[in-house]
């Protein structure tokens, strides 16, 4: 194998100055506010524009779009210092699927009228894709009445719908499916924000008979599913840099409390029944890390779509099942206080849960590793 | 091209020329090979394939050539390894001579010990064994008891190793031996090289429950060993122990990395077999997820060796990381027979002879043995200790 996986010295120093700056201005206690104070945008937009100044949010966008052009894997270095503090922050909804979408399928036009701004801080990206069942089975439509192309249909759980400046809507068109750029107060949009575990941003997004604009095809008509499938490959992988980072944080916090709560007078990481076992959560950390490298650095290669859905596979299963394990262990070793709202991290055991299932699950990602394996 | 690559292209052309056709398409793990020493009697191919390897010196490849190795750097050893496996050749020359005394002597060795024992090595004239446990010292290996006194220039040992792999077929033997039984444990403890042609040596097979006897029971009585034997300083021998331990995991570690790609197609055959399917998903869905579960942790394990490889290489400490190997790659084994087992149901259940398929009585052994893997070499328990302790800084 001639991946390199591990860091080199601009990225450690990349990782170091992301993990500063999530502590000092992020750090987890905040997503208790958000939820109790019932914020209207769910996150920092203070912190957000600092990271765009900072250049992480166009990081890996080419510079004509006044992104770093940086790869893939450096994004997700950020990403992993993110997840540590869950940092709820649009980088799932805006860079990873809006601007992977863009980057991806659109126009040098579309690309230009978005990234840019994007890349500052300032306009906010929303991918409607999510329906019940798979995701060939959409049943939003666009259909062709008096000469206009007018969309139909309901998606869930669209992240930051309540903000974006433009959605991505995945829809059926005759046989075919094709992803479109609406605007989010074109007559017919109805955006209703809904609560979740974990705090994240999230809406129900109806559109009655929207007119999709001339132009507002990204991508080619009808290979829509192909494109969404490439951009939520790479979403994923960039989700197991998050999952890796939580997970990490976690377990520290956890190894750290073995070491100071003392009981029967001896600290309680003395004991084998949970050393044993906080050992096995290190090693499901290393695995999952070396997963994760693997599959960002398949993205910078620019390697066959198959191989690098492949590899968002593995690093999703493992990263999911990890991150569920090392969390629940931390709950069940941090003991009562473990359980209650005043103790941060019942924050990682419910952002766990919801990850493991965003993207498909360790399960659906064992089969599709099967499928893909010709098995 | 660089010198890697023109490396690449010398080896290709040596094993290509060299390797005796027999022998392509035989590699299995890392200790399926030649193993030599005194009493071996290999089939005239692999005597040959080890003799034009020992002519080019590698047989021991990254060895300096000072005592017969080629010098090799470990990525030109690698290069080497890989265009071996192109051909799925065996390498030259296996065991734990090469891979856990050598070196150890190289780190705690004198000039003598290594000027008699590591030539003898690589030229195959001598197998060494490893006499660690004992009855009474399984995980707890400081508490061994075989017993060394001093006589003149000479310790008279006295006791009973146990697990000594292929001690009956060794020459040499590395033991630990109580030489202050009234120092704290592991301070009482001695490293000697000891000849098993010496008077009072003798070991007998034990029968595992797969029916093999790789390990044996190795008895001491009033053996004569010099004082030039003694590896490190006496009483100091648990320091080598643990080094040598280290070499021995990752050994563990590595070679099961290499048995990685093919296991999940041999796997899924299996299935396709068992289940009459030949083609298309796997019918069974629970089967299904069994096989692709393990093979998404083997990737994830080799890719978990080459990133700790890649940080050896970088200068960073062989780190704390690589303690998870033995752990890990024993497991990964297990769960490979016992789903190799689930998927044949009642075909596995042969012990030998008619009625039973030849690779499902192999697979069956196979699974058996297994189970010793993740007790051989420090138990999963004692690993996850040392990740506890070492790595973790849990006080267990």
């Amino acid at each position: 194998m001639n991946v390199q996986l591990l860091p080199n010295e601009q990225q450690l120093l990349l990782k170091q100055n992301a993990r500063g700056l999530f502590r000092e201005r992020g750090a987890v206690g905040r997503i208790r506010a958000l939820r109790d104070t019932r914020d209207a945008t769910g996150f920092s937009r203070e912190l957000w524009r600092e990271m765009a100044q900072l250049g992480w949010v166009g990081l890996c966008f080419p510079e004509a779009y006044e992104g770093f052009g940086l790869d893939f894997s450096d994004l997700c270095l950020v990403l992993e210092e993110a997840g540590r503090q869950l940092a709820p922050e649009p980088w799932l909804s805006t860079v990873l699927l809006g601007a992977q979408a863009l980057l991806l399928g659109g126009t040098d036009g579309q690309k230009g009228r978005w990234l840019p701004g994007v890349a500052r801080g300032e306009t906010l990206l929303a991918v409607a894709y999510e329906e019940p069942g798979e995701l060939a089975n959409c049943q939003t439509r666009a259909v062709r009445t008096a000469g206009a192309l007018r969309l139909s249909g309901e998606k869930l759980q669209v992240f930051d719908a309540h903000l974006a400046n433009a959605l991505i809507v995945f829809a059926r068109v005759d046989a075919g499916h094709t992803l479109f750029l609406i605007d989010p107060k074109a007559r017919g949009v109805g955006i209703q924000r809904q609560n979740r575990i974990d705090g994240r941003n999230a809406a129900i997004v109806r559109f009655d008979e929207v007119q999709v604009e001339s132009g507002a095809m990204l991508g080619e008509g009808g290979r829509g599913l192909e494109l969404l499938q490439r951009v939520i490959d790479r979403a994923t992988i960039g989700l197991c840099a998050e999952m890796l980072g939580g997970a990490t944080q976690a377990f520290e916090d956890t190894v750290d409390y073995l070491k100071t709560r003392k009981q029967f007078g001896v600290t309680i990481g003395s004991f084998q029944a949970l050393a044993h076992r906080a050992a096995r959560m290190f090693i499901d950390l290393s695995l999952a890390r070396s997963a994760v490298a693997v599959a960002a650095r398949s993205v910078d290669q620019a390697g066959e779509p198959a191989a690098i859905a492949k590899l968002a596979s593995l690093a999703k299963a493992r990263c999911s099942e990890t991150f569920t394990h090392v969390t629940g262990e931390a709950i069940q070793m941090h003991g009562g206080i473990g359980v209650t709202d005043d103790f941060h991290i019942g924050f990682y055991f419910k952002r766990a849960r919801a990850a493991d299932v965003l993207f498909g699950d360790a399960n659906f990602h064992l089969r599709r590793w099967a499928a893909l394996s010709g098995y | 091209m660089d010198e890697l690559e023109s490396f690449r292209q010398e080896m290709r052309v040596f094993v290509e020329q060299s390797a005796p056709e027999s022998l392509r398409g035989t590699r299995k793990g890392r200790f399926d090979g030649y193993w030599g020493g005194r009493n071996a009697k290999p089939e005239a191919d692999v005597k040959r394939w080890f003799d034009v390897a020992l002519e080019r010196r590698l047989t021991a490849p990254t060895w300096p050539r000072a005592v017969g190795g080629a010098g090799l750097s470990n990525a030109q050893a690698r290069v080497f390894d890989q265009e071996l496996a192109r051909l799925e050749l065996p390498p030259p020359l296996v065991g734990v001579g090469l891979t856990m005394i050598g070196p150890t002597l190289f780190d705690y060795g004198t000039d003598a010990q290594r000027a008699e024992h590591l030539p003898r090595i690589v030229r195959g004239e001598v197998r060494w064994c490893q006499g660690y446990s004992e009855p009474g010292a399984g995980s707890d290996l400081a508490a061994v008891s075989t017993r060394a006194v001093r006589d003149g220039d000479h310790f008279v040992i006295n006791g009973q190793k146990v697990w000594t792999s292929f001690a009956d077929k060794s020459d040499w033997i590395f033991a630990l031996v109580r030489t202050d039984p009234s120092a704290k444990k592991q301070l009482g403890i001695t490293f000697v090289l000891i000849d098993m042609a010496s008077p009072g040596v003798s070991a007998r097979p034990i029968e595992l429950i797969s029916g093999a006897s790789p390990f044996c029971e190795t008895f001491f009585e009033d053996v004569r060993v010099p004082l030039a034997n003694v590896v490190g300083d006496v009483n100091a021998g648990w320091t080598v122990a643990k080094a040598l331990l280290g070499y021995e995991r990752s050994m563990i570690g590595e070679a099961m990395s290499g048995e990685i790609a093919a296991a999940e197609a041999e796997l899924v055959a299996r299935a396709r077999v068992a289940l009459a399917a030949d083609s298309g998903p796997l019918p069974d869905d629970a089967i299904r997820l069994m096989i692709a579960r393990t093979a998404m942790q083997e990737r994830c394990f080799a890719f978990t060796i080459e990133r700790l490889r890649q940080s050896a290489k970088a200068g960073q400490a062989p780190g704390s990381e690589s303690s998870i190997l033995k752990v890990v790659a024993s497991e990964l084994k297990q769960a490979r027979w016992e789903h190799a087992m689930r998927i044949v149901g009642v075909d596995g259940l042969g012990w030998d002879g008619p009625g039973f398929d030849a690779q499902d009585l192999a697979a069956t052994r196979e699974w058996l043995r297994s189970r010793a893997n993740t007790i051989e070499g420090g138990t999963s328990e004692v690993q996850l200790n040392i990740i506890a302790k070492q790595v973790l800084g849990l006080g267990v």
